[in-house]
């Protein structure tokens, strides 16, 4: 079946009609952060109470990520807007009825609070608002139109040079212009194409993609579709770890359900355009987020990288051109299509453009998932939205970037958080991790524990990231045992400078980042460890025997 | 196999038309050369010597020792000469402070991973490892040793597989999967504690797939592959030409 925009229309009026019926409604987050410390599903309890008391007038329907994910389980009532933290089953009534003897959960008003006022939502647009395993609901706040208009109204050259305006970079980790990316493999000549959704999030602490993908999964493959019309691919694959279950189990959902109503597979919208996508499950390897193994992962051959040229623009599987772009990359292409390049381009930096989720974890008050404009300084996430660092600790450096990035130290505390600034002082922007570490950590633990990562993540093929990382990791043990000299330290940023210049892909090239960017920041730390056999933290314990 | 490495393991070799021929500067000197032809063999074709050790004339280039890598001006990153094509006008350094530095450290990294004690190898003194060492003038080890515990298979009648001997070079998968067709080798696990393992992790001898052929021994530069009954340096590989010093 293929819709027209009249029957879109139609889904989205009968949609919104059907919410009209009630006067409340009762959002409750169903991302996998809340539905953890849940004592019970809260959703059916709810439900449940509801149906008891004969409240035909309240939905209550689960949501995705309402973001603020260190106050959870929570839930939020509409239209007041009210946002219930720590809800369990026993406090969960009082939110249906006024009845003053019921335990009450405690209550945050958005709009009060700085979490929320400073944030941007671009990407999580409809993050706690829609239930995901709904396309009506989608549909009804405007989804699957920017496809409607892409394939129907424009051609494939005007949709490139939307993107290419709208200064929009590869939300992965790189930052490469996702116009030029797109414009390499629509230049292409082969009939077949493909296009890669890359949701192999892997860095420790974070959480963008996983929440997104179980939020709206929706603006992902509508994100994916434009894409497969602008390069002219007619099939495509969601490259999921298999660790995210429910970000799997929606996505299937939502494949389903884009399938039945014609927004996916032949003649969408009546054209001659057809789009396919299959879901491929990750087996937890760390360098399938690299995208030539995630092409060789793909085609079912081991997930190691190969050298690149060519790159996956001109040969990806099986050797046709493939575009691979991050979940947070496709999650802004609808919008950019709906409000205009210009609209996305004012937003951010110079030349860091739009917003960027944050997972928002470690030493600070307010944990969660977070979307700001790029060029907010890391002190008005981590103090304002993120409320400062938590049992009155003192700031020590934030991680950004996982294994392949570093630490920011508090002298750069009013650094913008885009991509050029980042790099300036040896972090990266990455996927989107975030984590702040307080006088408890120390750094050359911290760099230790990513160096294990990367050892142990190393797919094996090239000898610096195999051999060079062990070794690394060795070095960093003896130091944080105690039993290092200067000269481990002379040999260890030895083997950074060899490991980051000769090894094959990405993850050998930058894993020595952590400890590069530790060493420029807190090398006393290091020297501390080595001379004095101390540990300023007070983690390292095997020191303090001595 | 996916189509870059038919590619790579079949080169075309057809009269070229002018406009198809790029010239390139390696080493100081001006040379003309087909486009699809790597840096590693246009380099061999004049005499300019850059070490290997994954690499072997006649299966598919692997990328992985980083040995061959060469400076290349104007490129961000060194590049490994036996993918890389030339592009027109290039200028290439094999054998520039820099890159001979990396090389050292790289092959003293891999003689640090596993227990490379020429004195009691069957491939001594034919050792391409040992070569590419002795060429590069490695006199010690800068890096300690991890020596890790790996059991012998010498399950095989024919042949013996001493994975402490090791480097991971692929070149015993290769040759099995693409001369043989019989894909009997893969590299198991990941990072350093990858290995070379016949069949399903099987013992040698139950590898149904293996046909027996040896090539993979022969193709083998260390003495991680070997025939039975070989004593300290008795361990010749029978190939078309001495090894690459």
């Amino acid at each position: 079946m293929s819709l027209t925009l009249e029957e879109l229309n139609d889904i989205a009026e009968k949609e919104l009609s059907r919410q009209q019926q009630f006067s409340r409604q009762i959002r409750v987050c169903c991302a996998a952060s809340c539905l953890s410390c849940q004592d019970a599903d809260l959703t059916q309890q709810l439900q449940q109470t509801a149906r008891q008391q004969a409240m035909g007038e309240t939905e209550i329907k689960p949501v995705g990520c309402l973001g603020l994910c260190k106050e959870g389980p929570l839930v939020s009532v509409h239209p007041e807007g009210t946002l219930y933290s720590h809800v369990q089953i026993n406090t969960s009534k009082a939110i249906l009825l006024s009845e003053s003897s019921l335990p009450r959960p405690s209550a945050i008003d958005p709009g009060q609070s700085l979490f929320f006022t400073r944030q941007n939502p671009i990407v999580l647009r409809n993050s706690g608002s829609i239930n995901p395993e709904r396309i009506e609901e989608y549909i009804a706040v405007g989804g699957y139109k920017a496809l409607y208009q892409a394939i129907r109204n424009m051609h494939p050259g005007e949709i490139l040079s939307q993107i290419q305006q709208s200064g929009l970079r590869g939300r992965g980790g790189a930052g490469y212009p996702t116009g030029l990316k797109w414009s390499a493999v629509a230049k292409t000549k082969s009939t077949q194409k493909y296009v890669i959704c890359n949701a192999d999030e892997g860095d420790p602490g974070a959480f963008m993609d996983r929440s997104v993908l179980e939020s709206d999964p929706h603006s992902v493959l509508e994100g994916m579709a434009i894409a497969g019309y602008a390069v002219g691919a007619q099939a495509g694959y969601i490259y999921v770890r298999a660790e995210y279950p429910l970000a799997v189990q929606r996505l299937r959902t939502a494949i389903r359900q884009a399938e039945k109503f014609g927004l996916l597979g032949n003649n969408i919208f009546n054209s001659s355009f057809h789009f396919s996508l299959t879901i491929r499950l990750g087996a937890g390897a760390f360098v399938c987020g690299e995208e030539t193994a995630i092409i060789a992962s793909i085609e079912g051959l081991p997930g190691k990288p190969r050298p690149r040229p060519p790159y996956p623009a001109t040969s990806g599987i099986k050797g046709c051109p493939t575009l691979i772009n991050n979940v947070e990359t496709f999650a802004n292409i609808s919008p950019i299509l709906t409000r205009g390049s210009a609209w996305f381009a004012g937003i951010g930096t110079d030349k860091s453009k739009g917003t960027k989720v944050f997972a928002l974890a470690g030493r600070v008050k307010r944990t969660g998932l977070i979307e700001v404009p790029m060029g907010t300084t890391l002190r008005e996430i981590i103090f304002d939205i993120g409320g400062g660092i938590s049992d009155n600790g003192t700031f020590k450096a934030a991680q950004t970037g996982g294994p392949s990035g570093g630490c920011i130290p508090k002298q750069h505390l009013d650094i913008p958080m885009d991509y050029e600034s980042l790099a300036s002082i040896g972090s990266i922007m990455g996927s989107g991790g975030l984590i702040v570490l307080d006088q408890s950590s120390c750094m050359v633990d911290v760099a230790k524990f990513f160096m294990e990562f990367c050892t142990s993540e190393s797919c094996g093929k090239c000898v610096p990231c195999r051999v060079g990382t062990m070794q690394m990791y060795t070095i960093l043990d003896k130091i944080t045992r105690g039993q290092a000299q200067l000269s481990d330290l002379e040999q260890l940023e030895d083997l950074c400078d060899l490991v980051r210049s000769t090894s094959l892909c990405g993850l050998g090239q930058t894993a020595p980042n952590p400890v590069l960017s530790t060493l420029r920041f807190f090398r006393d730390e290091y020297i501390s460890h080595i001379q004095d056999q101390h540990c300023p933290a007070g983690v390292c314990s095997l020191l303090t025997g001595k | 196999m996916t189509d870059h490495r038919l590619q790579n393991s079949v080169r075309q070799r057809h009269s070229l038309h002018p406009e198809d021929i790029v010239t390139l500067v390696i080493d100081g000197q001006q040379l003309t050369a087909d486009p699809n032809d790597t840096l590693l063999t246009i380099a061999q074709a004049h005499n300019i010597h850059i070490p290997t050790l994954c690499f072997l004339e006649g299966i598919s280039a692997y990328g992985g020792c980083r040995v061959c890598l060469v400076e290349v001006e104007g490129y961000g990153k060194l590049v490994p000469a036996c993918l890389t094509h030339p592009a027109e006008g290039i200028i290439v350094r094999t054998q520039s402070p820099r890159v001979i530095e990396y090389r050292k450290k790289i092959v003293e990294l891999l003689l640090s991973e596993r227990n490379h004690i020429c004195s009691v190898c069957v491939t001594n003194g034919h050792c391409e490892l040992q070569q590419l060492a002795s060429t590069l003038g490695i006199t010690h080890i800068r890096y300690p040793g991890l020596f890790p515990s790996l059991a012998i298979d010498a399950s095989n009648t024919r042949f013996i597989h001493d994975p402490n001997r090791c480097v991971l070079c692929s070149r015993c998968v290769r040759v099995c999967a693409e001369i043989e067709g019989a894909h009997t080798w893969d590299i198991i696990h990941r990072g350093i504690k990858s290995r070379v393992s016949a069949d399903l992790n099987q013992p040698w001898k139950e590898a149904v797939t293996c046909t027996g052929c040896g090539k993979c021994v022969q193709a083998c530069p260390t003495g991680a592959l070997s025939e039975q009954g070989k004593a300290v340096g008795e361990m010749l590989k029978k190939r078309y030409t001495e090894s690459t010093t």
